[in-house]
């Protein structure tokens, strides 16, 4: 089953009409049309196969299908909540893996159906696919279940977990040396099994914190998978999308990791050596200085530089909308405000910068870590809002720490800091904050929303 | 050149293409960057509709299988990045003119 060359040279069209669309991604302007490339390429290549495969059975039920799969994204993608995004990206990224590792099955099958030699080469990459496609779906769904708070977003280890993980890859590279010296199916199933095993292996150990590296290394791997499946299939389109993905993928994840301080694999081994202190999880009952929305409202109201300091309970609270509210508010008593966006904010890297423009927050008031971090030193109010993590001096001052060597921004330079926190609960990392017992810090408890609300009247009252 | 060294040269070029496109990313778009890619790796769906044109049995309930998850993947992946996108854009244009008349009046 050869493909017709004017179907390989629209593929190739496709293959460009990616690389544009992840070209207009990452510029704001040109974001939104490079997406929608993106989409119209898939959309015509996935066609394709209708037009020039002979006598194709199942037309109806691969239409019923598509069909059902397309409603199913559809009403995820309009559904979801911004503050759920990281747990969406995950999820539609194991189900992209699983099917790659399903697709790779079924070409195992036809080949140890008909026998042909097709040399090691395309039966070493069935067996990637097959278990990296693997690996990618239980690893996601571990991944969401974290985010969407199923299970504990703590490092779950147990004793051992170390010799079962180096078991579980070593019965992935003996299986996949048996499927390629062989190709039966039953090694192609269990191989998908033991990357299921190896996928949650992985992913358990990573702390809540680190989650989102882990979405951008799994999104990397279902573009290898795909890219693997593309040469089994001897799709050349295939094959350019997985690896454009597989490596934008990488790259972003290294990224990531340098904004948070950490390597790669101190994110998903570190666990395993046991080397971290992992959090309490457990509030202290030291004692802290808090104060009333009034208080709060004379410390901003009075202040010449507020930095804003949002964080995930923010967007939680659905406290956004206020915020921009009290900084438009403070905005007309002349003091100068922006916003402090750390890298990792929210759930996943850039997710403050998407839950701030759904508030309609200006642009140009948001501004990165590097660009902020020295002003911190001439802020007389730093307001940090259901962010906790992002603003731990743990993170400079205590080796050890899970979060240790991550940048954070410099609230503690500030001369006062508000928290504005709904308890004493630690951040997402489960450790906790020196910053909150400081004596310069005032504490601000209750809901972020009604707090936020009560704090925007008290100023307008000054 | 033998077929496998075929495909590695195109391989081994489309990994440098891949990073070269992103490597200038903001951080402000790592989110939709992140979920775009995704969305784009949804393209399996066209290796699960070849897989499954003709299979019958197990091997067709399967693969429809493949292909509802490979849709809910590319179909969702790009809506969800589109809304994402719009957002940022809505409020982008009319700030921008607003800006600017306030640069002027000043």
């Amino acid at each position: 089953m050869s493909i017709p060359v004017w179907a390989q040279v629209v593929y190739l069209g496709c293959a460009v009409a990616f690389i544009l669309a992840l070209k207009g991604l990452s510029g704001p302007r040109t974001a939104r049309t490079g997406n929608l490339i993106g989409a119209a390429a898939a959309v015509v290549a996935c066609a394709l196969p209708f037009f020039y495969l002979d006598d194709m059975d199942n037309v109806v039920l691969i239409l019923v299908a598509i069909a059902v799969g397309t409603a199913g994204g559809a009403y995820g993608a309009r559904t979801v909540q911004m503050t759920q995004m990281p747990q969406m990206v995950a999820l539609f990224n194991g189900v992209g893996g699983g099917a790659a590792a399903l697709v790779a099955l079924l070409e195992l099958d036809e080949i140890a159906g008909t026998g042909l030699d097709l040399g090691w080469f395309v039966l070493a990459a069935t067996a990637f696919t097959v278990f990296v496609g693997s690996v990618s779906f239980a690893g996601s769904v571990v991944t969401f279940a974290k985010l969407q708070e199923l299970m504990t977003s703590r490092p779950v280890v147990f004793p051992g977990l170390a010799v079962v993980f180096a078991a579980a890859l070593l019965g992935g590279l003996v299986l996949s040396g048996l499927l390629v010296a062989e190709p039966a199916i039953w090694a192609g199933i269990v191989l998908a099994l033991v990357g299921l095993a190896f996928g949650l292996l992985l992913v358990l150990p990573v702390g809540g914190a680190d989650v989102p590296i882990v979405i951008s290394l799994l999104n990397a791997f279902t573009g290898l998978t795909v890219a693997a499946g593309g040469y089994v299939l001897s799709n050349t389109l295939l094959l350019v999308a997985g690896t454009l993905v597989g490596a934008s993928g990488t790259f972003l994840t290294l990224l990531m990791a340098r904004a948070m301080g950490r390597s790669v694999a101190n994110i998903l081994f570190g666990a395993l050596k046991g080397g971290s202190t992992l959090g309490s999880g457990e509030a202290s009952d030291r004692p802290v200085k808090s104060a009333g929305p009034t208080d709060a409202a004379i410390m901003l109201g009075y202040a010449d530089r507020v930095i804003i300091v949002p964080g995930y309970g923010l967007a939680v609270a659905q406290a956004q909308h206020s915020l921009r509210e009290l900084v438009d508010v403070l905005g007309e008593r002349d003091i100068k405000v922006d916003y402090a966006i750390h890298p990792v904010a929210g759930r996943m890297p850039g997710h403050m910068n998407v839950l701030l423009a759904e508030a309609q927050v200006p642009y140009e008031q948001l501004k990165e870590m590097d660009e902020i971090n020295g002003d911190f030193k001439d802020a007389d109010v730093v307001l940090v809002v259901g962010a906790n993590d992002v603003v731990n001096p743990a993170a400079k001052t205590t080796p050890g720490a899970p979060i240790y060597g991550m940048p954070i921004l410099n609230a503690d330079d500030a001369k006062q800091i508000i928290f504005m926190k709904r308890s004493m609960r630690p951040g997402f990392a489960g450790i906790e904050n020196e910053l909150l017992f400081d004596e310069k810090t005032t504490l601000l408890f209750g809901d972020a929303k009604d707090t936020m609300s009560k704090l925007v009247n008290a100023v307008k009252a000054l | 050149m033998s077929e496998p060294v075929v495909w590695l040269t195109v391989f081994v070029l489309s990994v440098f293409v891949g990073v070269e496109v992103i490597s200038k990313v903001s951080s402000t778009l790592h989110t939709p960057l992140m979920s775009g890619a995704n969305a784009i790796h949804g393209v399996i769906l066209l290796g699960a509709i070849i897989v499954t044109a003709h299979a019958s049995g197990v091997a067709l309930a399967v693969g429809l299988v493949a292909i509802v998850l490979a849709a809910v993947n590319m179909v969702g992946g790009f809506m969800v990045t589109d809304r994402m996108l719009q957002m940022f854009t809505r409020k982008r244009t009319p700030k921008s003119t607003g800006s600017a008349e306030k640069g002027a009046a000043a």
